[in-house]
């Protein structure tokens, strides 16, 4: 049939051969599943377990170390969901999500999700305490040492001026994420500042690293703990002290952030379902030290979170030990 | 204009015949025809009253079997709405429109459909073809529709092709084509679904002027080979006069005059019809009947015959051979007289007609 | 009107000038009243402020949270809409990307998904686009993202499958009937406008998280260029060749079918083409909701500003959107002359297909088979290369160049944005409200007015006034640069085809690099502010523009800069006096277009500094009790779209002369 002088015909016997060519040399390897390499797995009784992961690296590491444990010894299907805070609460009503493991205050939420909807109970504190506050470059607190107390910033503010801030001194705010009373601190504490809204931590965070290798001067808003301090000693600037009440008016806020006991949530139909992850959740605690190096490991050594947690767990059998069943 | 004939009475009745058509566009265009007032006003006037534009205003028409009906007009005169009220691809406003006794105005939707594909084609200005199909699937889409076979109407398609001269482009895609050459498509499409009328609407305005010579060749043997009735638009004069057996002129929407091209040269309806035609090779058109006159006693009458149809053109060299007056008869009946003077009036363009 | 529209075209020259003096007299008005008036009634609001409408839209979320798992419209309508996408997605994963039918890997691995993109780019178009597909999804694997981008390329796919299920019969109808036209156009301007963030969250309450959720967040962006595209090809087939097809007899569905359709087919692939083009353009706001693939990579890299990981997955983006982009444009090709080459070639062609497909089939079973040709092999590194370049790039031009930068932002910021922003903003809202409906009724007519005029209403009703003009003075001065940019490089690219090439990937990458990417050397070169902002909507915007810009000069006929060059004008004369005047339209819908593709930016803006708008949309999106704020946000940008767009194209036309009556 194939005459071989039309190049239809040709090109045909071409692919042919060329097909049979790619069968023969391609023979040769490895056969998918014919090693049976069965990882993970549920080994019966604890299933899948959905794990959100909030976008900033001291959650994924509490998420990293909390999966990998979950796996490793409880034999969990662990499924981890990149949420934000806000949808990652909405999953608990919807039952895509059965924990949340590094909350930061969010009364709302709790509010919203605990008390009225009664989709989520809390699942008490990881062990690490969150600061708030503002920040100022080390090069700045060595240069000005009287800059750490708030009462001396307007002495400064013409240092902080830029492009941004119509004359005054910049206060560089942050996150989204975070509730803030800045605006009201500037007002109330008659600060010669405006409150500028840089919109992400990226921002912030290169804005400090910008002021720190330029040696140009930068305040802004910031949080502990945070990847970054491995890389950067932001000094705490301190504002009038923190008493309990003294932010329940939001107009009238004079004085410094309260200290945030970091805790875990989890939804209302994981904490009955009886599985052993949600033991693991319960009794996870560590602390300060313990994240910021799971977090250093991820954030500046660029380890993935999976070796990053086998990396700390396998030098912290005894308190992994404590956490399980 | 022959008085309309409604009785039926064999071949002479029309083919198409118009009453009072009507196309007006813009908000309650319906108003219009039926308001005196504002069917008197001029289109200026129309459009500052009502915001409406009236592009067909109250024309009437009968289109007899196998005649060549010339629709002429500048653009914008209405001519093109006309056309397309006829088949209604624009709705008419009001008026009556018969086709073979039928009222096609009262036709539903199916109907019209049927009588598109069977009963009448149009050959549009600019062609309107299908770029993605080849001459022949362009040719065969009308039988297509209708579901003709594959067979057949490969078959009918084919002849037609080369009906128009088309032959050895079967299979060449329209843009491939000339423009003269995608007209001859468009006019197999039209022929292929072998209607009783084909409708033209300037069909030949977009081609150079000897393309259009030729097409106009094209049509005229067409004419003879298929007979079919046609309806011509053009804004072109001497197209009109070359084709038409009957011409209807229309200024803005309204009919101006309808007559043999003789009859529109020799007897102007008015100062717009008079200018038009004042450049029209009188001796081309005109015929003996208009420029002969009585018999003066002094007169030879032994001099050569002719009909009084006959152009006065093709009389010239035997008037101005002959040392006598030509004499103008009919059916054995002397009607006139055409010497030297009167021929020479119409060559040099100096007289003839009324 | 059609009196108004008679009198411009019968005396153009004067009524411009009156209209140039009336835009004088406008501005100036309002700059004396904003002298004496400057800082009365502009409308502030605290930044954690909120008006009852903002607490109604909370209090109207909370309530679909708290009915979601009783309401029989979520049990029977949403979930079974999330079912079949879910469905879909993971059909599409399974294929390619993720473990399935109880195997540990795809079921088709990578050697058989080159194969089988090299032969599909073969088939829909030609063997230069093929090898370009096959190059593309070779380096997907060198690059070490072989995963994320078959990830990417199965939502993608699954997006833009059901935006064209939806999008192209819309278009017909839109395209057939101008009442659906009219009606659905606002709808596409809402869908293409609204910023993603504000519906985001509330979407996985209606459809969950996971790929449902992904899958519709993306085919809300992506549908309507599918719509408009169609409906506008539908519009374009000649009305005589319509009309010659009615004379025959043609029904309406043979009308659609046999004469529409095909003749509307090579620019509805074209519809595709922006489809995919905009879906792309979401899969990094898509992994917020945990949407697998690049766009994690890139956000997870962002977390720790981490440039050259963040950079090599946004080219793996780059990439695919290249090679889809010229895959569908040469598809487009191949739609108008399929069939018109020589018998032939056909059957060689046809042969050679039949042959790569045995070629295709044999590789798709061995990727099936052998674990070699499955998972792409592993340490190609490639993509570390690409990483660390990226870095010290970055890392060079923070140290080097941000002396500069900031000089450059500062002149900018006091020499244009500060006095804009200050007369926007410090002038009493009536003021400003009533300078922009006399502006929208001067340029675009009375219609325009109206609806400047309607617009001006609701962004006050939203709550937002000062923050929508801040935003507003930023988007319009980061146009300005958009156009000048635009007629610059728009017009070298229009006048020489070499420009062209060189310059059109740089902009394809523009338009399709993940905005997060570049952020993080941006604020380093500029920190945190507006002008970083507008820099961003620049590198966003620019690329359509010039596009148009070049499309618009090249489509200046020859003869017309052939009359002029023989007049003697020199170069700079054709540019300015032949063929800028010619190309207005072109300048027009530039104009157009650059400002929506800025103001689709202000979310990103709000990211790196710009405050305003985008920060209350970015808030909105983080903080429950602030979501109303954005929702308010996110419609207020829509409005300032709406207004804009309509009072440009009101007078493009009144520019280009009236619209015939008939």
């Amino acid at each position: 049939m194939v005459t071989g002088r039309r190049p239809a015909g040709r090109f045909a016997a071409l692919a042919g051969a060329a097909a049979l060519a790619l069968v023969v040399s391609g023979c040769g390897g490895a056969k998918v599943g014919g090693s049976s390499d069965s990882t993970g797995g549920g080994k019966g009784k604890c299933g899948t377990f959905n794990l959100a992961v909030n976008p900033w690296v001291g959650y994924e590491a509490n998420a990293a170390v909390i999966a990998y444990v979950a796996e490793k010894d409880l034999g969990c299907k662990v499924t981890k969901k990149d949420l934000k805070e806000e949808v990652a609460w909405q999953g608990f009503g919807t039952g895509e999500v059965d924990a949340v493991v590094e909350n930061w205050g969010h009364d709302d939420l709790k509010k919203k999700y605990i008390d009225q909807q009664k989709t989520a109970v809390s699942a008490g504190e990881t062990g690490n305490t969150g600061v708030i506050g503002w920040y100022v470059p080390p090069w700045m607190a060595k240069k000005y040492p009287d800059i750490t107390d708030s009462k001396n910033l307007n002495k400064y503010a013409d240092l902080f001026k830029t492009s941004e801030s119509s004359g005054k001194g910049q206060l560089l705010d942050g996150d989204p994420s975070f509730v803030t009373n800045d605006g009201a601190l500037v007002k109330n504490l008659k600060l010669d500042y405006k409150v500028v809204y840089a919109g992400s931590e990226a921002a912030l965070i290169q804005a400090f690293r910008q002021a720190e290798a330029k040696k140009t001067p930068v305040i802004g808003y910031f949080y502990e703990p945070q990847w970054l301090f491995s890389e950067l000693k932001l000094t705490k600037v301190d504002l009038p002290k923190y008493t309990d009440g003294c932010d329940s008016v939001p107009d009238k806020v004079a004085c410094d952030y309260p200290g945030y006991l970091l805790d875990k949530v989890v939804s209302k139909k994981f904490s009955t379902s009886g599985s052993p992850a949600f033991d693991l959740v319960k009794k996870f605690e560590w602390t300060n030290e313990d994240q910021n190096l799971v977090a250093k490991y991820i954030a500046q050594d660029k380890m993935s979170p999976e070796a990053a947690a086998k990396k700390w767990v396998d030098a912290n059998r005894t308190k992994v030990k404590s956490w399980l069943p | 204009m022959p008085p309309a004939r409604r009785d039926g009475s064999g071949d002479r009745a029309p083919v198409v015949s118009v009453r009072g058509l009507w196309k007006v566009f813009g908000p309650k265009a319906d108003r219009v025809p039926d308001t005196p007032e504002l069917c008197g006003l001029s289109r200026r006037d129309l459009m500052d009253r009502t915001g409406c534009t009236a592009a067909v205003r109250d024309v009437s028409f009968d289109v007899s079997p196998g005649e060549v009906f010339v629709v002429m007009g500048l653009s914008g005169s209405g001519k093109s709405t006309l056309v397309r009220c006829l088949t209604r691809l624009i709705e008419p406003t009001t008026g009556e429109i018969v086709f073979e006794g039928e009222d096609i105005r009262a036709a539903d939707e199916k109907r019209l459909r049927e009588l598109r594909r069977h009963k009448f084609s149009m050959v549009f200005q600019h062609f309107g073809l299908l770029p993605h199909r080849r001459v022949l699937d362009n040719v065969s889409y009308g039988l297509e529709i209708r579901g003709t076979g594959r067979a057949e109407r490969t078959r009918r398609a084919q002849e037609v092709v080369e009906l128009v001269g088309l032959a050895g482009y079967e299979h060449s895609y329209p843009d491939q084509l000339s423009g003269g050459m995608q007209q001859r498509v468009g006019l197999a499409r039209a022929l292929a679904g072998d209607p009783d009328v084909l409708f033209f609407d300037e069909p030949f305005s977009a081609l150079d002027p000897l393309i259009r010579r030729d097409m106009q060749n094209e049509v005229i043997r067409l004419h003879h080979e298929v007979g079919k009735t046609m309806v011509f638009i053009t804004h072109d004069l001497s197209e009109a006069l070359k084709l038409g057996d009957r011409i209807l002129i229309m200024r803005d929407g309204r009919m101006v005059q309808c007559g043999t091209g003789d009859e529109l040269v020799g007897a102007p309806a008015d100062d717009y019809v008079k200018e038009f035609v004042r450049d029209v090779p009188r001796s081309h058109v005109l015929t003996l009947r208009w420029i002969m006159r009585p018999v003066r006693p002094e007169d030879a009458l032994d001099g050569p015959e002719l009909g009084p149809d006959v152009v006065v053109r093709e009389a010239t060299s035997a008037v101005l051979a002959a040392d006598r007056p030509l004499k103008v008869v009919e059916e054995g009946k002397l009607l006139g007289i055409v010497g030297n003077e009167e021929i020479l009036a119409v060559v040099a363009g100096t007289g003839g007609g009324e | 009107m059609a009196v108004l529209t008679e009198r411009a075209t019968a005396r153009p020259a004067p009524v411009r000038n009156t209209r140039r003096i009336a835009v004088a007299a406008i501005v100036a008005g309002w700059l004396v009243l904003w002298l004496i008036l400057r800082g009365h009634q502009t409308l502030e609001l605290g930044t954690s402020d909120l008006t009852s409408l903002h607490r109604w839209f909370n209090d109207f979320n909370d309530a679909i949270g708290a009915d979601r798992n009783s309401n029989p419209l979520f049990l029977y309508f949403f979930n079974e809409i999330r079912l079949v996408i879910d469905n879909l997605v993971t059909f599409f994963q399974g294929l390619i990307s993720q473990p399935s039918f109880g195997r540990p890997v795809p079921a088709i691995g990578w050697l058989g998904v080159v194969a089988i993109a090299g032969y599909a780019s073969w088939a829909l178009g030609n063997l230069r686009v093929a090898a370009l597909a096959v190059g593309g999804f070779v380096f997907f694997g060198l690059q070490g993202l072989w995963q994320e981008s078959m990830d990417t390329l199965a939502l993608t796919l699954s997006a833009v499958f059901v935006s064209l299920l939806i999008g192209i019969p819309i278009g017909v109808w839109a395209g057939l009937s101008s009442r659906v036209n009219r009606l659905v156009t606002p709808v596409l301007d809402f869908m293409q406008t609204m910023p993603t963030f504000v519906y985001l969250a509330p979407l996985t309450l209606f459809f969950l998280i996971g790929p449902a959720s992904a899958t519709i967040a993306t085919l809300i962006y992506a549908t309507p260029p599918a719509v408009r595209i169609t409906a506008h090809a539908i519009r374009s087939v000649p009305h005589t060749t319509v009309e010659a097809a009615e004379s025959l007899g043609s029904t309406r569905r043979q009308t659609l079918t046999k004469v529409l359709l095909p003749m509307a087919k090579r620019t509805i692939v074209l519809g595709v083409n922006q489809t995919i083009m905009a879906a792309l353009s979401m899969v990094t706001i898509a992994a917020l909701i945990d949407a697998p693939g690049l766009g994690k990579t890139v956000v997870k890299a962002l977390e720790t500003l981490d440039v050259g990981v963040a950079f090599n997955a946004g080219l793996a983006i780059v990439v695919m959107a290249i090679v889809l982009d010229r895959v569908t444009t040469a598809a487009s090709v191949r739609a108008e002359v399929a069939g018109r080459a020589s018998r032939n070639s056909v059957r060689r062609r046809r042969a050679g297909l039949v042959g790569a497909g045995v070629v295709t089939a044999v590789c798709v079973w061995l990727s099936y088979t052998y674990v070699w040709a499955s998972q792409f092999p592993e340490g190609a590194g490639l993509g570390d290369d690409i990483a660390r370049t990226a870095d010290s790039v970055t890392r060079w031009a923070q140290s080097n160049l941000s002396g500069a930068t900031n000089g450059l932002r500062d002149a900018m910021t006091t020499a244009l944005l500060n006095p804009f922003e200050d007369v926007l903003t410090g002038s009493p809202w009536w003021l400003v409200g009533a300078v922009l409906v006399a502006l929208g009724a001067v340029l675009g007519g009375w219609r325009a007015g109206a609806t400047a005029a309607v617009c001006v209403a609701l962004i006050v009703a939203s709550g937002l006034w000062r923050d929508s003009m801040t935003t507003l003075a930023s988007s319009l001065v980061a146009t300005v640069i958009v156009m000048a940019l635009g007629v610059v490089v728009g017009v070298w690219m229009g006048r020489s085809a070499m420009a062209d090439r060189l310059i059109r990937p740089v902009l394809d990458a523009g338009q399709t690099m993940p905005a997060f990417v570049y952020l993080v050397p941006f604020l380093a070169l500029f920190g945190a502010t507006r002008f970083t902002a507008i820099v961003a909507a620049i590198v966003y915007a620019a690329p359509v523009t010039m596009k148009i810009i070049a499309d618009g000069i090249r489509g200046v006929p020859e003869t017309a800069v052939e009359a002029a060059t023989a007049a003697g004008s020199s170069t700079w004369q054709t540019i300015t006096k032949v063929q800028l005047p010619m190309a207005r339209k072109s300048l027009t819908l530039a104009t157009n277009q650059g400002l929506i593709y800025v103001l689709s930016m202000v979310v990103v803006g709000g990211l790196v500094g710009a405050g305003a708008l985008g920060y209350d949309v970015v808030a909105g999106f983080s903080q429950g009790q602030l979501y109303g704020k954005g929702l308010a946000a996110g419609l207020a940008i829509v409005l300032l779209g709406v207004m804009f767009d309509r009072i440009t194209q009101a007078a493009a036309q009144r520019a280009a002369g009236a619209p015939s009556g008939r």
